[in-house]
């Protein structure tokens, strides 16, 4: 009987390895081994086809001394608050309402999700398009409804193309916001509700004390997620603005490509995306913290 | 009294229904105006007095489609993207499963370790790694091939696809799995005859996903591939189709919509499997 449990245990042991193998080799090929790389180029003036020599945190210094780079650092923050914020705050707002007894809510909940559905390389092109300098159809509309007299330079202000890539990340975010907190909304029991509105508890009561700190672990992982992905992105900047004007719009991802790749600079590059690293390590411990902390959100 | 309760829902109602309303104008209007552009004339696109959010019978057009097709190598990004997308989501599928299972279901050492492990790969930005791996694919002498990015997809497609499956395959009974055991299975035999049959929605949403996530890519295909014709879809419309200062704004528009096609018609027969994928995503 014993000989036989330890049999099944070892048994167990070995299929289990095997089993992990091929993501074990993809995780440590293709993303500890670059990271390593990464950290090691960061510390090199390696150009783009050419072995650089160590120079230690001289990178880093560089771009802490670099104007361009703190801009970066600031447009980086500003971009993932608001964009992150206008998500969550929308998205619930979205939540709430297709959470009402409506007709046609697949019908709703299917045209809402287009956006996140429709890869946003292609859906930016078309925003692209709707900020043209010369036939913005924005421009055309608020022209026409007497609200401006010149048109917006949507891109080539710095203030408004700010405002535009936010507005695009949100366009493209809040379907998957509005949708997690949907799932969330219709976990809470409807009893709580009945016994606070019976107790004298109008809608905006209910709202604050029940709907809100129950959502709450729910929001936590979700902004945390978010946050993430946000800081990190790439595609909405890089076809938008390219990090314009005057650098008003770069983004990590995107500096790291403009001076690592056009500019050849491989080792700068790699710090500056490294930059990102924090931020990961920060969301990873919240998120582990709250999935461990067994929240109730299973 | 009656009257009034009949008011205020009344009220209510249209309350919700204007919100949705213009949630919905929100989500939809970019991809009505990215399809008007697409049908319009150029002679009526750059006209400045014409209305941008109508198109008269007239000035309908299919050239922009017609250029995408004869002047560019549209077609030929399209089944670039289409293998690329296809195998690197077949590979992370298939190593997924794998791990998930060994990771939900079997009992070793380090496995909840590994398990913090794919979640951490999951949650690390796509971007951050590209200029490494541009010496990684250098390596592996595959700079300007399609397997470039059928093998650094699966850096986000695996820790993605193994994070869902896990998901799932937690809530399957392990009872089943016991049965199979008695009758003499080994672990291979019980994953194909009992656990992947039971797991099918999850699979099916993780290859949903993946698909979609490889289908969008930008930046990889951006960074290891030049030659025009070994481009995927994305890239070849925003470098082909935007030269200098020239936008063909139809053929990009065109272009964009028939991109998003396959992506979108998976959406329409499977929505289900994305808005349950959606919500495992995050809250398992």
């Amino acid at each position: 009987m014993f000989q036989r449990i330890r049999a099944n245990w070892y048994h167990r042991d070995t299929s289990g390895y095997l089993f992990v193998l091929p993501a074990l080799l993809v995780i440590v090929c293709l993303v500890a081994y670059p990271f390593c790389m990464a950290i090691y180029l960061s510390l090199t003036d390696s150009l783009v086809g050419a072995a650089g020599s160590f120079i230690g945190v001289e990178n880093y210094i560089d771009l802490l001394h670099n104007e361009t780079f703190r801009q970066t650092i600031k447009n980086s923050l500003i971009y993932t608050f608001f964009a992150v914020v206008l998500k969550i705050v929308l998205g619930i707002g979205l939540a709430l309402l297709l959470n009402q007894t409506i007709r046609y809510r697949k019908l709703f909940r299917g045209a809402i999700l287009l956006p996140w559905i429709i890869p946003n390389t292609l859906s930016t092109l078309g925003w692209l398009w709707m900020f043209d300098p010369l036939f913005s159809v924005f421009n055309w509309v608020l022209k026409h409804a007497g609200l401006i007299q010149t048109n917006v330079s949507w891109l080539s202000n710095p203030y408004w193309a700010m405002f535009s890539i936010i507005m695009v990340n949100v366009w493209r975010g809040l379907p998957f916001f509005a949708i997690t907190m949907l799932a969330g909304l219709v976990s809470i029991p409807r009893e709580l509700y009945k016994a606070a509105y019976t107790d004298g508890a109008g809608p905006v009561r209910c709202f604050l004390y029940i709907t809100l700190p129950l959502l709450k672990p729910l929001i936590l992982i979700v902004v945390l997620f978010s946050t993430i992905f946000t800081i990190s992105d790439f595609n909405i900047v890089y076809i938008l603005t390219r990090g314009g004007p005057f650098n008003m719009t770069h983004l990590l991802s995107t500096l790291s490509f403009q001076v690592g790749l056009s500019g050849g600079r491989l080792g700068q590059g790699a710090a500056i995306s490294l930059f990102m690293f924090p931020v990961l390590c920060l969301v990873v411990y919240f998120q582990l913290k709250t999935i461990r902390g067994g929240s109730g959100v299973d | 009294m009656i009257k009034s309760i009949r008011d205020g829902t009344r009220r209510r109602k249209l309350g919700v229904y204007s919100g949705l309303l213009m949630y919905v104008v929100f989500a939809l209007f970019p991809i009505y105006h990215m399809f008007l552009t697409s049908i319009k004339k150029d002679n009526a696109l750059y006209n400045l007095t014409l209305n941008p959010l109508l198109v008269s019978l007239g000035a309908l057009t299919a050239e922009h489609y017609k250029l995408l097709f004869s002047d560019t190598m549209f077609s030929t990004w399209l089944i670039n993207s289409l293998i690329v997308s296809l195998a690197s989501t077949a590979i992370s599928i298939l190593i997924s499963i794998l791990a998930a299972y060994a990771l939900t279901r079997l009992n070793f050492r380090g496995v909840e370790a590994f398990g913090i492990v794919i979640f951490i790969t999951y949650l690390v930005p796509y971007s951050l790694l590209f200029l490494p791996l541009t010496r990684v694919v250098a390596w592996l002498n595959l700079a300007d091939t399609l397997w470039s990015l059928i093998v650094t997809y699966p850096t986000f497609l695996v820790p993605f696809s193994t994070w869902l499956l896990m998901g799932y395959m937690k809530t399957i009974p392990m009872e089943i799995e016991k049965s199979a055991m008695i009758d003499g299975c080994n672990r291979l035999q019980i994953l194909l005859r009992i656990i992947v049959p039971v797991a099918i929605p999850g699979i099916v949403c993780a290859t949903l996903f993946s698909f979609s996530l490889a289908w969008n890519d930008l930046l990889y295909s951006l960074v290891f591939i030049s030659p025009t014709e070994k481009k995927t879809l994305t890239v070849g419309i925003l470098t082909e189709l935007i030269r200098g200062d020239i936008y063909f704004w139809g053929s990009l528009m065109g272009g964009a919509l028939v991109g998003a096609l396959p992506v979108v018609l998976f959406y329409v027969f499977f929505m289900d499997y994305y808005v349950s994928g959606m919500t495992a995503g995050a809250i398992k």
